[in-house]
């Protein structure tokens, strides 16, 4: 179980233990169209892909959203997330193989709560980021 | 292809879902999840939630139960394959578990376009109520429209 992180421990630039994903197939992308119910064909159907110019289908961005959201509440359980929010930079291809990383940037009070600012991003096999996101949690 | 920056401020129908287990466990299988507060109610409750609790990013599919799925893209008359993902951002105000009737309410609150009207971006806000009428997490998204007469230039 993820404990809440402890205010007075955490600094700045401290890392968080990053996260390396099984490459993506095109069966998690499957389960994923289902789960997450968005079912744009782009994400599973490589005729329809490729009539809209892509070479493959590729991974959803909430997919990879969702791996960020796994190493934020690796480091503080669900119910201490204040926010969390990305851009997506770059496509995440079948067969990519992600890594989940981020670090501390900044530790406030606001409205009564110790809250803890962290950059969280994913990056493929290439060292090119395609998740370049944000999250806040709340400390103890 | 232009999109018409005249729907900034339009309202979608709000509309309410209920959250499933079944549905929260195909998500975490999916993502590779495997924390038990997202599959054992016990476990939910031991580590202090009130049941079995949804992903941070599962709100996104809480949000695709709506009823007038593709809403967004019929408003646009844009083609589903012209998408992408651009942002998505979410602030949370409490745990949303399994059982809860949420309340979806959407806006476009801007559209705009880059490299001479080649990628278009729509923004639309979210908020999600619970059964209570209390506000549960708020949403920004961010979807890129690709102009497909840009390469015809």
């Amino acid at each position: 179980m993820t404990t809440v992180p402890k205010f007075d421990q955490v600094k700045v630039g401290d890392e968080l233990k990053p996260l390396v994903l099984p490459p993506v197939s095109r069966h998690q992308l499957a389960l994923y169209c289902g789960g997450s119910g968005d079912h744009n064909p782009i994400h599973v159907d490589l005729d329809f892909a490729k009539k809209f110019g892509f070479k493959d289908v590729f991974a959803h961005g909430m997919l990879s959203m969702a791996f960020l959201g796994r190493l934020v509440t690796s480091y503080a359980p669900n119910n201490q997330v204040r926010k969390l929010g990305t851009r997506f930079t770059s496509i995440t291809w079948v067969g990519d193989v992600i890594t989940v990383s981020g670090k501390v940037t900044g530790k406030r009070e606001e409205n009564g709560e110790k809250l803890i600012d962290l950059e969280v991003k994913c990056t493929n096999q290439n060292g090119q980021d395609t998740l370049q996101g944000q999250a806040t949690v709340a400390a103890a | 292809m232009e999109l018409d920056k005249k729907l900034i401020g339009h309202t979608f129908k709000p509309f309410t879902t209920t959250v499933e287990a079944g549905k929260i466990r195909l998500f975490c299988k999916a993502v590779g999840e495997e924390d038990p507060i997202y599959s054992d109610e016990a476990a939910a409750k031991a580590a202090g939630y009130r049941g079995i609790t949804a992903p941070l990013t599962f709100l996104r599919a809480l949000q695709a139960d709506d009823p007038n799925k593709g809403g967004l893209l019929r408003l646009l008359n844009v083609d589903i394959g012209l998408i992408l993902h651009g942002e998505q951002h979410f602030e949370y105000f409490a745990p949303v578990v399994v059982g809860d009737k949420v309340t979806c309410q959407e806006k476009v609150v801007d559209i705009y376009d880059k490299k001479g009207g080649a990628l278009w971006f729509v923004v639309q806000e979210m908020e999600m109520k619970d059964q209570t009428g209390k506000l549960v997490a708020k949403g920004k998204g961010v979807t890129v429209v690709r102009n497909p007469d840009a390469s015809k230039k």
